[in-house]
């Protein structure tokens, strides 16, 4: 029988117990068991590397998953040809020092044939660049499972994203046919040819993620940090320069304090002005930002919905 | 009384001026609470959580921006559902499919919200939602009283474990808030649930509460509409509520996820603290071996630790060289788990394919996949009535009380002493279907007489050593025939079979034999145990083998 309590209306129950973990401890316990389940049971995992903040704290904690051993899967990152140099720099630089495998994977046909977002719009720059360049990455290494950085809390369609989120032999996500997963116990049986993406870092929050490398001391790319950068000053949007393509004639670029919010393709990132230049004074900011991080990015403006089209197709 | 106001580009305010350390101090005391919502389509959960996320200031300003003007409320309104309906088809049609994750914090607590849907169709995404809560909120429309919906809600959330259910009493501004009406809806919900006996031994504390989603009564701040109501807001109540995180009193529990073996002198097994606490020096045993050591360091990549608790994941390492390899369970000797084979459950259908005892399931529990050596249906609940109904099987969204037999031992809890080794999911071995989540309820006695006749299967395994199983082993034709030999002189009961006949092997592993089936291959070498990959290396041998099949529990002690 089941014992039931209280009446109406209800008190509060007693204060609550003291917390022995913070919040951040108990992410990353979540995320350590998630990472350790994949490179079990999986034959051939890999980890989406994409540079970013996200992608550091993911980096982070497989370093902390599997330590005093090595990360037992390489890194993939899907090099569009349009990232900040600074990115590349890191990128190479941080897998020589913790000594991680890593894949670099451009869609070289497309970058060949001059694909970039003015020529053809972005959405079918991202088609080609990062969704077409993943899927075939994925299947020239064989990977049966791909770690991914994306949170929930970042879009909506994301939200609904499982953990283990399942992906046919097309590496399409069917969002109305989710398996469901219930506990901590991932269901990860897949036919020859199916996949699974995984979201280790599915329950933090943009917060979360800037404390932990806080917290942690975790290295990210200078482009985080605010500084006086050339820019495209067009009304609210800065606009970097790193592509030459993306000025309009005769522009000028100003010399702005600014700094990028989250990293993506140069031609489709702006920045934004800020005197943030250190870890503490970003997350000052970050309390009284009014709009999302995405908000930045030229690519989830497109359509209403566009995130969840490109996430069936197969991206990210 | 405010709708819900547009923000006007003005309110932008300035970088806080207060001292950012002492804010970051502030986040590290937080801890994290996860709640679920329930209730019958349209009872307003999604309103609900977008007016919580709305006050606690947790959605920007481009979020709410995209969904202005649309969705279904009326002029100057913002249809909050469509903050978190993030799929196309949700919003097309104006309702909840799956779960959606939102993410907010006060001054005391970061929470995790799981908004499922209402729909019957969609009872295992609501399961998914309810199964790692610490509470739920129950939402009942205050002019439609507890439906048939609510009540399935409401048992699946209690079966789930969750401790804290919140009946929140919405609309009230519909029905005048009307104390009467509030009183009459808690009473049907209070006895209704008096009559369950989902959680068994557990213990679910009650919380009634009077709200209008849409207008934000009794949300975040107490409200003059209903001066009857001497409680506190729906989020002064869910700031209040202890989190379960804290099982750290309960026995420790450790399954392996993992053994990690960087050289020679290090072997350490990683893997999450389910409950309970250990220390360096604790002697353990590791089961179902029953083999026992000490714990030598509790590594963690930010330094060695004394002591280690719930839900921590850490890596030990112990004593002396034992036989642990991943899906072990690691105990304190003083409060094992129990070992068993066959177990009751309740269980939640979740598969279009109804439940069938002929099909092959897997059964995920902590870090192993076992298969399933046979599963009966005892009962049916029908929700409505919490009548008991004799089924042999178990259509999707159905509740019942199953008997599962593995075809080797696991430790387990009951899931009312442990949501983590009392809980597992059944998977179709076919499909690979997530199809069951069980929540074991008790161990049963050995049966004196198996379907297949009076010999039971524990019977064959204490004669023969071993259990049943199908070994696939891909390798060279000479090692095939070295680790058949080698089996059969030990007195197993081993038949080379082809691999392609799935249904033979697994007829022959339920009646305890071990079907080898062979792919001779010099190239490739592959060992399957039960649907269990090795890869194995070039140099294997039957030693090597015969480990495998030790380690997974195949071989017993008896034998070899
Ligand atoms: N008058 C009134 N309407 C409400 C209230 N809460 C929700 N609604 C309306 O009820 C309908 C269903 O709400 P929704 O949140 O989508 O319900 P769900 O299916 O449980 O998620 C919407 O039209 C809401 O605007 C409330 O407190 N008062
Ligand atoms: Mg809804």
């Amino acid at each position: 029988m089941l014992a039931v309590e209280n009446t109406v209306p209800s008190q509060p129950t007693s204060t609550v117990t003291p917390a022995r973990l913070s919040h951040l401890k108990l992410l990353e316990a979540e995320s350590i068991h998630i990472l350790r389940e994949v490179a079990s049971e999986f034959a051939k995992p890999v980890m989406l590397y994409s540079i970013g903040k996200d992608s550091s704290v993911m980096l982070r904690l497989a370093q902390k998953a599997f330590f005093p051993g090595p990360i037992p899967f390489p890194l993939l990152h899907i090099d569009t040809g349009f990232k900040f140099r600074e990115m590349i720099q890191f990128r190479d630089e941080m897998a020589k020092s913790i000594g991680a495998e890593l894949h670099v994977w451009r869609n070289e046909p497309a970058i060949a044939a001059g694909t970039n977002p003015i020529a053809l719009d972005t959405k079918r720059c991202c088609g080609l660049l990062k969704t077409q360049a993943l899927l075939d990455g994925l299947k020239h290494y064989g990977f049966d499972a791909a770690f991914g950085g994306a949170r929930r809390d970042e879009e909506k369609a994301r939200a609904k994203e499982r953990i283990y989120s399942f992906r046919d032999s097309a590496g399409q996500w069917d969002p109305k046919n989710q398996r469901p997963e219930l506990w901590n116990l991932y269901n990860s049986r897949i036919h020859p040819g199916e996949s699974i993406r995984v979201f280790p870092l599915s329950n933090w929050t943009e917060m979360d993620v800037w404390q932990y490398i806080h917290e942690e001391n975790i290295p990210i790319v200078d482009l985080y940090y605010a500084k006086e950068r050339p820019m495209y000053v067009r009304g609210e949007t800065l606009l970097p320069t790193e592509q030459d393509f993306m000025a309009w004639p005769g522009e000028k670029p100003q010399m702005v304090k600014s700094r990028l919010r989250s990293l993506g393709c140069s031609p489709c990132t702006g920045a934004i002005r800020s005197e943030a230049d250190t870890l503490p004074k970003i997350i000052a900011e970050l309390l009284s930002f009014r709009s999302s991080e995405r908000a930045n990015r030229v690519i989830d403006h497109d359509q209403e919905g566009s995130m969840e089209i490109k996430k069936r197709e197969g991206y990210f | 009384m405010s709708l819900f106001p547009i923000l006007e580009e003005e309110s932008v305010e300035p970088v806080p001026s207060f001292a950012i350390e002492e804010f970051l101090a502030q986040e590290r005391e937080k801890d994290l609470f996860r709640f679920s919502t329930a209730g019958s389509v349209d009872d307003g959960k999604s309103t609900l959580i977008g007016r919580l996320l709305y006050d606690t200031r947790s959605v920007y300003d481009d979020q709410v921006r995209s969904i202005q003007g649309k969705g279904t409320v009326g002029e100057g309104q913002i249809d909050f559902a469509l903050l978190t309906d993030g799929l196309r088809a949700e919003r097309e049609q104006g309702i909840t499919i799956d779960v959606a994750y939102r993410y907010f914090a006060t001054s005391k607590r970061k929470f995790i919200i799981a908004d499922t849907p209402g729909h019957e169709q969609y009872t295992r995404n609501m399961a998914t939602g309810a199964s790692t809560a610490d509470a739920a909120i129950v939402l009942v429309d205050a002019r439609k009283g507890v439906l048939i919906q609510s009540r399935r809600h409401a048992y699946i959330t209690s079966l789930l474990g969750v401790r804290h259910i919140i009946v929140a009493v919405n609309k009230m501004d519909l029905v005048d808030y009307s104390e009467e009406t509030f009183r009459a809806i808690c009473d049907e919900f209070r006895s209704f649930l008096e009559e369950t006996d989902a959680g068994s031994s557990s213990r679910v504390t009650l919380h009634f509460l009077p709200v209008s989603a849409l207008l934000g009564v009794n949300v975040v701040h107490r409200s003059d509409e209903t001066p009857w109501y001497g409680g506190p807001s729906l989020l002064e109540l869910l700031e209040s509520i202890p989190s379960s995180e804290t099982n750290v009193d309960a026995p420790f529990r450790f399954a392996v996820q993992r053994v990690v073996r960087p050289n020679m002198n290090f072997r350490g097994f990683a893997g999450q603290i389910a409950s309970g606490r250990v220390r360096v020096g604790d002697a353990i045993t590791a089961l179902p071996s029953g083999r026992s050591s000490r714990v030598e360091r509790i590594v963690t990549f930010d330094g060695d630790l004394e002591e280690a608790f719930a839900p921590l994941s850490v890596t030990l390492t112990l004593e002396d060289e034992i036989d642990i390899s991943r899906g072990d369970l690691l105990t304190l000797n003083e409060e094992r788990a129990p070992v068993a084979r066959r177990f009751q459950a309740s269980v939640v259908w979740m598969d279009a394919q109804p439940l069938d005892a002929k099909r092959r399931y897997l059964l995920k529990h902590t870090s192993q996949t076992v298969p399933v050596q046979s599963v009966r249906v005892w009962h049916q609940i029908d929700v409505g009535t919490l009548e008991q109904h004799p089924a042999k099987t178990l259509e999707m969204n159905g509740i019942g009380l199953i008997e599962v037999e593995t075809r080797r031992p696991i430790a387990l809890d009951p899931y009312s002493t442990n949501r983590t080794t009392g809980a597992f999911v059944l998977i179709d071995a076919e499909t690979n279907a997530t199809a069951g989540a069980g929540m074991i309820r008790e161990i049963v006695e050995k049966d004196a007489r198996t379907a297949q006749g009076p010999v039971t299967t524990d019977e064959r395994t204490a004669r023969w050593g071993h259990t049943g199983a199908v070994v696939r082993l891909t390798a060279s034709a000479t090692l095939i025939d070295a680790v058949e030999r080698e089996l059969f002189d030990h007195g197993a009961v081993v038949v080379r079979t082809s691999s392609d006949n799935d249904a033979l092997n697994q007829s022959l592993a339920t009646a305890g034999v071990l079907a080898l089936a062979a792919i001779e291959s010099e190239a490739a070498q592959l060992l399957e145990i039960d649907d269990e990959k090795r890869a194995l290396e070039a140099s294997a041998t039957v030693e090597n083998i015969l480990h495998y099949l030790r380690q997974a529990g195949v071989l017993q002690q008896g034998l070899v």
